[in-house]
């Protein structure tokens, strides 16, 4: 934690574990980081488990009705959030790879990962 | 650093996911339906076992006690508190990862 | 020391609001700080002043009414979660021109910028979810 003339800087992580649409989850947790980034707080978001789903490409809810919310993925950086990170192990059992998604991550293994967790100040799951 | 994790390991893999990220030296709260984890003879009884050497397991006891189990059903050394305990352990950590 | 509560989860469907409530008063009772209980998700629903528990079984949202109007602690449910949700206060009736409210006492609807304050100004943020 560092102190700055606009107030108290803090490492935020925000953990994602869970698929895109069967679920409120990630919608909703995107939201969270998108009216965070007006705290000009240090973010990271890391993609775990079934939360790699989220980042994949060519999603298309037309079908099921619902706002294809993951498009927003790809407009983080416009918000300052580019530390996105996605869980190689996540990837790997199932069956994906870093050309399957649709954002620039960096992908790291969990023993890695866990680095970042070491660094972090304030954890959010949804 | 501490960790809860609140789902039964039979329901989800929030357990084998923690085990990943749990630093030596960390301690694993377990809460509501994750409890069934620290009981004896399942199939995580292993798992646990093994990080036992670098993990402090705690198990929440009135969520135990809900669910008909007590300290005779648990692994040995996962140790059971309240939820003064929770709350201690919380404020003994600089930082808590809730795994839900 | 002060905490941050986040809680995901609607009442009783899952448990999250009952060990929140739990770990929260044995918080206030070992002399920690509550700075703000912030409800997200279907955790907004928490906040009904309209639900109608069995007598015999605890009723959720009364019961964060009295340990708010006991301890002076902030309940804030998210205004965009609870506008999905049909989560109403004077307010939000009046701006979205809705014929009823259903906030009970000592809920305030407000917007995530209060999650993400209490992720820098408390000391320990908790999450109840599921």
């Amino acid at each position: 934690m560092e102190e700055q003339e606009s107030g108290i800087i803090k490492k935020f992580i925000y953990v994602n574990r869970k698929a895109p649409h069967g679920t409120i989850y990630a919608h909703e947790a995107l939201e969270v980081v998108l009216i965070a980034a007006a705290f000009e707080q240090d973010v990271a978001l890391a993609f775990i488990d079934d939360g790699v789903y989220q980042l994949k490409k060519g999603q298309n809810t037309e079908g099921i009705a619902t706002k294809n919310f993951t498009k927003t993925f790809g407009a983080l950086d416009m918000y300052d959030v580019e530390k996105l990170y996605v869980e190689k192990e996540s990837l790997e059992e199932r069956g994906l790879t870093e050309d399957d998604l649709s954002v620039e991550v960096e992908v790291l293994a969990s023993q890695d990962l866990k680095k970042l967790f070491n660094e972090s100040e304030v954890f959010f799951n949804f | 650093m501490l960790h809860t994790i609140n789902k039964s390991p039979f329901e989800k893999n929030s357990l084998t996911t923690c085990l990943r990220y749990a630093e030596n030296g960390s301690s694993i709260l377990f809460i509501e339906d994750a409890v069934y984890g620290c009981t004896k003879g399942t199939k995580f009884e292993e798992i646990i076992q093994e990080n036992q050497e670098n993990v402090k397991f705690y198990v929440l006891g009135p969520d135990l006690e809900a669910r008909g189990l007590d300290n005779s059903n648990l692994i040995t050394n996962i140790e059971i508190v309240d939820y003064k305990g929770f709350v201690k352990l919380v404020a003994e950590n600089e930082k808590t990862q809730n795994w839900l | 020391m002060k905490f941050g509560v986040l809680i995901n989860e609607g009442p009783y469907q899952h448990q999250a609001s009952d060990t929140a409530y739990k770990f929260i008063e044995a918080a206030i009772e070992e002399g920690h700080e509550i700075y703000r209980v912030f409800f997200y998700h279907d955790g907004v629903n928490n906040g009904t002043r309209l639900a109608t528990p069995p007598q015999d079984d605890r009723h959720i949202p009364n019961r964060w009414s009295e340990l708010a109007e006991k301890h002076n602690l902030d309940l804030v449910l998210c205004v965009a979660a609870a506008q999905r949700r049909g989560m109403v206060d004077q307010g939000e009736m009046e701006r979205n021109k809705k014929d009823a409210n259903n906030i009970a006492d000592k809920f305030r609807i407000s917007g995530l910028g209060q999650l993400i304050e209490a992720g820098i100004q408390a000391d320990r943020m908790i999450t109840f979810g599921d």
